[in-house]
C-alpha cells in the first residue's frame, strides 16, 4: 500500500514538474516568435492569447477573401460615430485640403503626408468585407495605399514590433503588430467605389484591415507612430479596445 | 404495472448483446471518470456560450442569407426584442446596456475549452472503444421492431426499465452520436467561419456555407438545435429518476452505493 502511494506519488510529482516546465518552456517560446497579445493578462487572458498564437501560426501570410464587381454592396453601410469634434470640421469645411497624416516613432525619416501625397503614390485597391462585431456586413471596393510602402519610405526600424494609429476624435487608437501592417491587403484607404472616401465610411483617411473586425479599421487617421512597446500608450493594452472590454485582437 | 408492460415489449432487443445489461461489478461504474468529467465542463461550457451567444444576438437581432447584410438589406429574419445597439431600428424606443465586450472573450475562452475537451473526450474515447461499446447501435437495433418498440416506449411516456440504466436504448445512442458528431462539428465550424483571420486562410470554411450571413444564420440553428437537445435530455434524464441518473453522471454509481453493496 504504502509502495503503491509512493509510486503515484513520484508519478505525479514527475508529471506536474514535465507540465510546468513543459508550459514555460512554451510561454518563452510564444513570447520569442511574438505569439503574446499586448492584452494577455486578466479572466480572459488565456483565450485571447490562445486565438492570437493560433491565427498568428496560421494566417501570417493569408489574404482575406477578395469579392467580384457584382458582389459590392449596392449602399454601403455608414454606420454612427460620435458627433463631429470643432478640429475635425475645420477640416472638413476646408475639403480636407491641409489634412496631414504625420509619422514618427522607431523610424529614420518622420514625414507628414497631405492626401493629395498619398494619392500621388502608387494606388491599390482591394473588394473585401468590412465585418462588424455585432454581426452585419458590407462589401466594397476600397483604394489607397498599402501601409507597408508607407512604412518604407520613412524607413521603419526592423526590431519594430507594432504600428499604432490614431484618429483625429478624441480617444479613437488601435495598434497592429508587424504581420499586419507588413501584409498586402493592410491599406490607409482614401478612396471608395471609384470615389472619395465618404466622411461616413471614414474619409479622408481610414485604416483598412480586412482580416481583423471593422474596429480595427479607425477612421479619420492623421497619426501613425512605429513602436516596439505597448507600455506607452494608454494602459499599455495595445489600444482602447481593450480598456473598453473588447479584444485587442480582432482577427477572432 | 410499468414491469409488466416493459416485459411485454421487446425493449430487452434494444440492448445490443455484448452490452452488460446489469451491474457488471460493484467496481465498474455507469460511466467512466472520464466520460464524467468531459460531461460536466462540456456542460458549464455549453451555458456560457449560449449566455454569451445570446447577448451577441441582441446587438444585432436581424439574420441574413448570402455574403453580407445589414440594416440597409432585406433580413431572413429578425428577432422582435430591443437591441444593445441603436444602429438597429427595432421599434423599441430604448437601447438596452452593451455587454458584447465580455461576452465575446468569455464567447471565444469558452469555445476554446469545449473544443480542447471535446478533443480529448473523442480520443479518449477512441483509446477506450467507449464509442463501440456504449454509443454504436447494436445489429439487434437495427431491426424494425426494435425502433418502434422504443419510440412506442417514449410515445407511452413510460419509465424506462431497469437495463435501461446500465445502457443506452437505440434512440439514445443515434441521438447522443448525432449531437457528438453532427451538432457539435457544425457548430464549431459555423463559428469558426464567422472568423476573418481564419476564412482568410480556410476562404472554404465559409464560401461552402453560402457566405458570412449564412454561416451565421446556421450557427444561430445549430445552436438552437443543441438548445432543444438540451432540454429534451433532462426532461428525459427527469423522467428516468433525476437523482440516480444524476449520481450515475456524478459518482459514476447509478442507484444509492448500499444496493450494490
Amino acid at each position: 500500500m504504502t509502495n503503491l502511494s509512493r509510486r503515484k506519488l513520484i508519478a505525479t510529482g514527475l508529471a506536474a514538474t514535465a507540465g510546468i516546465s513543459g508550459l514555460g518552456v512554451a510561454a518563452r517560446l510564444a513570447q520569442k516568435y511574438g505569439l503574446i497579445p499586448p492584452d494577455h493578462g486578466g479572466l480572459y487572458g488565456p483565450g485571447e492569447t490562445l486565438t492570437y498564437a493560433s491565427m498568428r501560426l496560421l494566417t501570417r501570410h493569408s489574404l482575406a477573401r477578395e469579392f467580384s464587381r457584382s458582389q459590392i454592396s449596392k449602399r454601403p453601410l455608414e454606420n454612427e460615430v460620435a458627433p463631429f469634434s470643432e478640429e475635425f470640421k475645420r477640416f472638413q469645411a476646408a475639403k480636407f485640403a491641409d489634412w496631414r497624416l504625420t509619422v514618427d516613432g522607431m523610424v529614420a525619416r518622420p514625414a507628414s503626408f497631405s492626401i493629395d501625397q498619398l494619392k500621388s503614390y502608387p494606388s491599390h485597391s482591394q473588394i473585401t468585407e468590412v465585418v462588424c462585431e455585432e454581426g452585419w456586413s458590407y462589401i466594397a471596393e476600397w483604394n489607397g495605399v498599402p501601409l507597408s510602402y508607407i512604412l518604407d519610405l520613412v524607413g521603419a526600424h526592423p526590431q519594430a514590433k507594432y504600428v499604432f494609429y490614431f484618429s483625429i476624435e478624441p480617444d479613437w487608437w488601435e495598434s497592429m503588430d508587424m504581420a499586419d501592417a507588413l501584409h498586402p491587403q493592410t491599406f490607409l484607404t482614401y478612396g471608395m467605389n471609384g470615389s472619395e472616401l465618404p466622411v461616413g465610411n471614414g474619409g479622408p483617411l481610414r485604416v483598412r484591415l480586412p482580416r481583423q473586425l471593422g474596429y480595427k479599421s479607425v477612421k479619420f487617421i492623421n497619426r501613425l507612430i512605429v513602436t516596439d512597446d505597448v507600455k506607452k500608450f494608454g494602459k499599455g493594452l495595445g489600444s482602447v479596445s481593450p480598456e473598453g472590454g473588447y479584444a485587442w485582437y480582432a482577427g477572432i | 404495472m410499468s414491469t409488466l408492460k416493459s416485459a411485454e415489449l421487446p425493449l430487452g432487443a434494444s440492448v445490443p448483446k455484448s452490452t452488460p445489461v446489469g451491474p457488471p461489478a460493484a467496481s465498474t461504474p455507469r460511466h467512466s471518470i472520464f466520460v464524467r468529467i468531459t460531461h460536466w465542463i462540456t456542460t458549464l461550457c455549453f451555458f456560457a456560450l449560449v449566455v454569451t451567444g445570446a447577448e451577441i444576438v441582441v446587438s444585432h437581432p436581424r439574420f441574413y442569407w448570402g455574403e453580407t447584410g445589414n440594416v440597409l438589406t432585406e433580413p431572413l429574419f429578425k428577432i422582435p426584442i430591443p437591441s444593445s445597439r441603436n444602429l438597429v431600428p427595432t421599434g423599441y424606443g430604448y437601447v438596452l446596456p452593451d455587454q458584447n465586450g465580455w461576452s465575446r472573450a468569455l464567447h471565444f475562452q469558452t469555445a476554446w475549452m469545449l473544443a480542447l475537451t471535446g478533443s480529448l473526450y473523442v480520443i479518449f474515447s477512441l483509446i477506450t472503444k467507449h464509442f463501440r461499446k456504449n454509443l454504436l447501435p447494436g445489429k439487434a437495433d437495427f431491426s424494425w421492431r426494435t425502433c418502434v418498440g422504443v419510440i412506442a416506449h417514449h410515445l407511452r411516456f413510460e419509465r424506462p426499465s431497469d437495463s435501461d440504466a446500465w445502457s443506452y436504448n437505440v434512440l439514445q445512442r443515434i441521438t447522443y452520436l448525432f449531437v457528438i458528431f453532427v451538432l457539435f462539428p457544425m457548430v464549431i465550424w459555423t463559428g469558426l467561419a464567422l472568423s476573418p483571420a481564419f476564412n482568410s486562410a480556410f476562404p472554404a470554411t465559409v464560401n461552402l456555407l453560402g457566405g458570412r450571413q449564412s454561416a451565421r444564420t446556421l450557427h444561430f440553428f445549430i445552436s438552437l438545435a443543441l438548445v432543444l437537445f438540451l432540454l429534451v435530455h433532462v426532461v428525459l434524464v427527469w423522467r428516468a429518476g433525476f437523482v440516480n441518473r444524476m449520481r450515475a453522471m456524478i459518482t459514476g454509481q447509478p442507484s444509492p452505493r448500499k444496493e450494490i453493496l
